[in-house]
């Protein structure tokens, strides 16, 4: 299973990748690969204010709807439209082209709460 | 990521959580003679009615795909397998099921509901006749146990004597037994494969035992999933090695094993019914609009006067399939449905379609409003969104 060195995760199976002021985030391949078939995406609000670990997407499997959350406080600053026409990029591309939204950070400390990828490594075994 | 909400009850979890639960619990389930067979395919097994099945092998669009295109094997071992035999079991199988066993010759099989005093449904099962004074019935997985109870406890040497005319013996041998069902387009093909070219497949609805690798084997032309197929039932140790043949043999024909999420997603775009979905003991066959496998000219069967009372008045809610009318979410059970901000009921089944790739589903709606072409709503995480009301079936074939 693909668990980039260069990503810091959550235990909830998202990925964050660290971009200045924001961070990108996802779901990893792990997660893409237990959920199959991604058909329908949930994205959250521009602009909504999230809490660490608050549900805010929503991402849906044929067979189950799964709540993503926010890795860290931070506001929505940019959502991944193209998952609207074609969510399966979750699937193809869970570390590209289907990430889901960018957040901007209240506070960079608040990273060092995320797993590295060793960490989630151990945590998927 | 989490999972709030699921297809099916208990069944199909298959993200993350729930697969790590499903380890915890793995031990507790019990298991088909196939289940190494399916670890071996790479199966991801969950917990299913006590059983460790296998919800998909590589994709459930995949394998819904092969079953309506190709063929698909799924294995059905989980399931009850009751036998009924002696002198007085037809007439007695009469008294306790809705369809009319009556109507069934040696090697035939029909539909039919065991319901409980007030006409709610216990099981909806498939009774073969397999003899001239015996029939198999294959009954949910999840409701075996107690069906058997239920049975055992109305046989008449439970009530006084019994003359030898009325003698009847019930068994379940569903621990030594187990099946497969293989369903696909290509199955006449693939059946002559394995049973041989002189081989004659069962008509519809129709049972026969057949000889296989020194084996007996019953062929049934029944399923669970719209398309053309058999139902195939063998002694647990003929199992491994029947699954192995249809897999080998089937290679040719596009053949794929095929886990519960796809069988639920077939069965829901036929709209036939999930026993624990759509149909409950607080439902009666009327009420889910499947009366055609009720015969209320029977003079005797429990549930009887209910369903006469039922039909007369006729049911306060009734089992309806729709489609959503825009892309958007897939319905899935336990979401509202209203029309026009009035709420009408709750969907039991719901699912995105992988032949229609539109949502669907089934909704138990007040039967007012249960009219084909109405426009309704289905309201998803407190946004309603637009579906309607439409025939069975929710797919057919073009």
């Amino acid at each position: 299973m693909n668990v980039p060195d260069d990503l810091l995760y959550t235990e909830s199976h998202e990925w964050i990748k660290r971009e200045g002021d924001n961070v990108r985030v996802g779901i990893t391949d792990h997660a893409q690969s237990e959920l199959t078939d991604v058909v329908y995406v949930e994205l959250p609000k521009m602009d909504r204010q999230a809490n660490a670990k608050e549900a805010i997407a929503v991402v849906e499997s044929v067979k189950a709807a799964s709540d993503i959350y926010a890795p860290v406080k931070g506001t929505v600053v940019e959502v991944n439209k193209a998952l609207e026409a074609d969510p399966g990029l979750i699937n193809r591309e869970p570390y590209g082209q289907g990430w889901i939204f960018v957040l901007k950070l209240d506070n960079a400390d608040d990273l060092k709460q995320l797993k590295d990828a060793e960490a989630y490594k151990k945590q998927i075994g | 990521m989490k999972v709030r909400s699921r297809g099916r009850v208990d069944a199909l979890a298959i993200a993350l959580g729930e697969s790590r639960l499903s380890l915890m619990t793995q031990g507790e389930q019990k298991k088909t003679a196939l289940c190494d067979e399916h670890v071996r395919l790479g199966a991801r097994m969950v917990p299913f009615a006590g059983w460790l099945m296998p919800v998909q092998y590589t994709s459930i669009v995949e394998e819904h795909q092969a079953v309506r295109n190709n063929v698909g094997i799924f294995d059905i071992s989980h399931m009850g397998q009751l036998i009924v035999e002696g002198a007085g079991a037809r007439e007695w199988l009469n008294t306790m099921l809705t369809n009319n066993v009556g109507k069934l010759d040696v090697g035939t099989g029909q539909y039919t509901f065991l319901l409980n005093e007030g006409g709610g449904i216990i099981d909806d099962l498939i009774v073969y006749q397999v003899g001239e004074e015996k029939f198999l019935t294959v009954v949910n997985a999840a409701r075996a146990e107690d069906d058997f109870a239920w049975l055992q406890s109305h046989l008449p040497a439970a009530e006084a004597d019994v003359s030898a005319a009325r003698a009847v013996h019930l068994i379940n041998r569903s621990a030594n037994f187990g099946g497969v069902a293989i369903q696909g387009p290509r199955i006449a093909e693939l059946f002559h494969a394995l049973f041989g070219p002189a081989a004659d497949l069962p008509s519809r609805n129709s049972i026969a035992d057949l000889p296989f690798n020194g084996t007996t084997v019953s062929v049934a032309r029944t399923g669970y999933t719209g398309e053309d197929g058999i139902e195939v039932f063998f002694r647990s140790e003929a199992a491994v090695k029947f699954w192995n043949a249809v897999l080998e043999k089937g290679k040719p024909f596009g053949m794929k094993p095929c886990g519960l999420g796809a069988r639920d997603t077939l069965r829901l775009e036929m709209c036939y019914p999930l026993n624990g979905s759509d149909l409950s003991p607080e439902r009666n066959p009327i009420e889910a609009g499947l009366a055609f496998f009720v015969d209320l000219t029977k003079s005797n069967f429990i549930g009887r006067d209910v369903l006469i009372e039922t039909k007369e008045k006729g049911p306060h809610e009734k089992l309806v399939p729709f489609r959503m009318k825009e892309k958007g979410p897939p319905p899935r059970p336990h979401y509202a449905v209203f029309e026009n901000g009035e709420r009408i009921g709750e969907v039991t089944s719901g699912t995105l379609s992988p032949s229609l790739n539109w949502g669907v589903g089934m909704a138990y709606v007040s039967a007012t409003h249960a009219k084909i072409g109405a426009q309704i709503e289905i309201e998803i995480r407190g946004q309603k969104f637009p579906a309607t009301i439409e025939k069975k079936p929710l797919y057919k074939k073009s």
